[in-house]
């Protein structure tokens, strides 16, 4: 009986299992790596899919029940591929006491989307976040990562129109 | 680097400090440049090297200067002139007026009591030094107390010098650290390993101290971890950041390599024979893993869920080890105390709660921002002096401090000087440092509302009492808000209350009843109204005539407008 373990190979040709592998590669293949790598995948993927879940099981030598586990209970990670921008709406306390419901009341109205829902279309996903620390400037809405503060419904909405209609080109994609 | 080496950083970078005529700051902790700060730097820079000032001025990127609302906040040193909302277009009057009288339309009164009341020990270089620079922390002073504790002290008199101070745990509980230091510091294990960690996992909703240090002076908390590491005998330290934060991760990334090149962090500090590593663990989005045991299994790859204590991580930590667990504020504490002495410290705040602490000021107050007064201080002097009081001609209804685990303290609480017995004994708690102003446009149900819903999302579910309770807590409240609830359900929230509080395993489901016992012990008219519309609405409905006499029914008290509209029809 053998006692090295096969190395399972990456899903797919895709270059980017480079960079999760070399996540993993630097905590020695332990299991205590596995947030670290599922933020890598994230990072690198945009969302965690069934193959990546698997991958990163059978390297880590961790249950896919466990992996599956972890990827669930944390608010940060996302089963779900996302649209092509993101709006996320603080639901900090202050953003909430100075109206940030109204804010998302506003939006999905507009775009007939729930938090958590993309557009049929794919080109908006509406997010809530429990709190960006832009407590200062609430309500803050983060558009594509970036944090925009003190907005009403109609700056929400003509930030979010402005950022759909951006030709392609003009959006940074990291392909 | 050798003591003498250290010195001579800090006094190379003072001396290229000195020879600007004008070193103008802009603000660029998140807050201001999301005001679009960035932009106003560039312009700045551009403007000085348009007029060919490149030798009597400099521009550099500063940490938070505390008044978010009027950011992007610029200021000019050494003249301590300071210029709130600027734009962009405003870098060449900037740039002209350098020898001339300031520009008063952008002025922002540095005299001002948001300025003048407040005393700055943990923050004391926020808005003064660049956090991506290791010398400009350097030439402040930075890592001397490091060098301290490393060339001339003990770990045992260290932790004397902590214990002295009377420093207590900023994360929320305040523990006495030196205590926590002392049981580490006891604490024994097979192969000899300790860990130091720093719990940066700031999930309360409304409260962004630590990102704001973490942002503005990231080298002050890996000075205070290994002091701390030295005291307790550890090597290997772990800063456990939200991801939600990525400015702060990626100036603490910077900072930790910055301070590895200077051999601040290693082996070998100081050419003693002290060796310290920091690495950073990126949190994900659980608010329970701010509970230490819960923070502990994120560390080690698993669900962030608490287990029962004890053993306390002191004993029985990171990988079975002990480990030192403190908060970004209490490390942020740690360097001053140690170059100053314990007795310094101690002199500041009162006789229970030492030392200042820093608020997250937030909600329906003028001034929002980042502030930091001693122990101690009253209330009102923090939302009407330092805030400024509520705008648009409201009226103060009610403060909430403590996040999630805190309370909502009236009006009549606002003489009450702000420590942890005090905050405690009102029904709140000093949390980590949020601090929420509401006016009378908010319906305290509805916060309690929002609060409980908040704990029944981020309840892990390892304990029945947490997991159910608070679901079922917030099953009552909207029933409350949607007025069909009958005394018997006020009967029953106070009863889960009760149970939620005493029966849950960790923290976060001991304090979720907090904002609704607050609420219903200070507001209890509010619940009573809608309880009262419900009774009211139900005999005219056992008439069957609903739906004409609903529109009368609603409370004439103050009602949130967002639930006017909420009454849904059988």
């Amino acid at each position: 009986m053998s006692l090295v373990a096969v190395k399972p190979s990456p899903p797919s040709n895709d270059k980017r299992w480079k960079i999760v592998d070399a996540t993993m590669r630097r905590h020695g293949h332990e299991p205590r790596a596995l947030i670290e790598t599922l933020h890598t995948v994230q990072e690198t993927f945009g969302y965690l899919d069934d193959q990546a879940l698997r991958y990163v099981a059978l390297s880590l030598r961790t249950p896919l029940s466990k992996v599956y586990g972890v990827a669930t209970f944390y608010h940060f990670f996302t089963l779900k591929p996302q649209g092509e921008h993101a709006c996320v709406v603080c639901m900090g306390t202050a953003c909430y006491i100075k109206g940030a419901p109204q804010l998302l009341e506003a939006i999905g109205q507009k775009y007939g989307i729930k938090p958590g829902q993309t557009t049929a279309d794919n080109r908006l996903s509406l997010l809530t976040a429990r709190c960006v620390g832009s407590c200062g400037l609430a309500p803050a809405v983060v558009f594509d990562g970036e944090v925009v503060g003190r907005l009403d419904k109609s700056d929400t909405l003509a930030r979010i129109e402005k950022l759909i209609c951006a030709k392609p080109a003009e959006v940074q994609h990291d392909t | 680097m050798t003591p003498e080496e250290l010195q001579k950083v800090a006094i190379i970078e003072q001396e290229s400090q000195e020879q600007y005529d004008h070193r103008i700051h802009v603000c660029m902790a998140a807050g201001c440049l999301s005001n679009r700060a960035d932009l106003v730097k560039q312009q700045l820079e551009k403007q000085i090297a348009a007029n060919g000032l490149e030798r009597r001025c400099t521009v550099k990127g500063v940490g938070c200067m505390g008044l978010c609302a009027a950011g992007p906040l610029v200021s000019i040193q050494p003249k301590g002139i300071m210029y709130q909302e600027v734009k962009p277009t405003d870098a060449p009057d900037i740039i002209q007026t350098l020898d001339k009288a300031p520009i008063e339309r952008l002025r922002c009164d540095t005299a001002m009591p948001f300025f003048k009341e407040q005393k700055k020990v943990v923050l004391e270089n926020c808005g003064l030094i660049d956090p991506e620079r290791v010398e400009e922390y350097i030439a402040v002073g930075g890592y001397q107390g490091l060098l301290k504790a490393l060339t001339e002290m003990q770990p045992a008199e260290v932790i004397e010098e902590v214990t002295r101070s009377g420093l207590r745990g900023r994360g929320g509980a305040g523990f006495p650290t030196g205590l926590k230091w002392s049981t580490v510091a006891k604490a024994q294990h097979p192969d000899g390993r300790k860990f130091v960690i720093c719990n940066a996992d700031e999930g309360d909703p409304g409260a962004f101290m630590d990102r704001s240090v973490l942002e503005s002076d990231p080298h002050r908390i890996l000075e205070g971890m290994a002091i701390a590491a030295y005291a307790v005998g550890a090597t290997q330290g772990y800063l456990y950041v939200r991801a939600e934060y990525p400015l702060a991760v990626k100036r603490l990334k910077q900072a930790i390599r910055q301070a590895e090149r200077l051999a601040l962090l290693g082996n070998n500090i100081f050419g003693t024979p002290f060796s310290f590593n920091v690495d950073i663990r990126l949190g994900a989005g659980a608010f329970v893993c701010g509970e230490e045991t819960a923070l502990i299994a994120s560390i080690e790859g698993k669900r962030g869920q608490p287990r029962p204590r004890p053993p306390f991580p002191a004993e029985s930590g990171l990988w079975g080890c002990p480990t030192l667990i403190n908060n970004v504020e209490t490390f942020a504490n740690i360097p001053p105390i140690l170059r100053n002495g314990g007795e310094w410290f101690a002199q500041i705040g009162t006789e229970k709660s030492k030392g200042t602490k820093v608020f997250a000021l937030a909600g329906r107050v003028k001034n929002t921002g980042l502030i930091e007064v001693p122990m101690g201080i009253p209330l009102r002097r923090i939302i009407f002096d330092i805030g400024g009081g509520i705008p648009d001609g409201r009226k103060f209804k009610a403060v909430q401090t403590g996040g999630p685990s805190g309370g909502c303290l009236p009006e009549r609480f606002l003489d009450m000087p702000v420590d942890y017995e005090s905050l405690m004994q009102a029904g709140s708690i000093m949390g980590s440092g949020g601090m929420i102003v509401m006016d009378d446009t908010s319906c305290m149900v509805d916060v309690a509302r929002y609060f409980m819903e908040f704990c029944m999302s981020e309840s892990c579910g390892k304990c029945v009492p947490c997991r159910v309770g608070t679901a079922q807590m917030h099953d009552l409240l909207v029933k409350i808000i949607e007025k069909r609830a009958t005394d018997s359900d006020v009967r029953l929230l106070n009863e889960l209350c009760d149970m939620v509080q005493s029966t849950s395993l960790c923290g976060l489901g001991q304090t979720a009843p907090n904002p609704v016992l607050s609420t219903l012990r200070y507001f209890p008219e509010e619940y009573e109204a809608l309880v009262q519309a419900g009774r009211e609405r139900e005999a005219a409905g056992s008439n069957g005539s609903a739906m004409h006499v609903a529109p009368q029914l609603k409370p004439n008290s103050t009602q949130p407008q967002a639930h006017v509209d909420s009454e849904v029809t059988p």
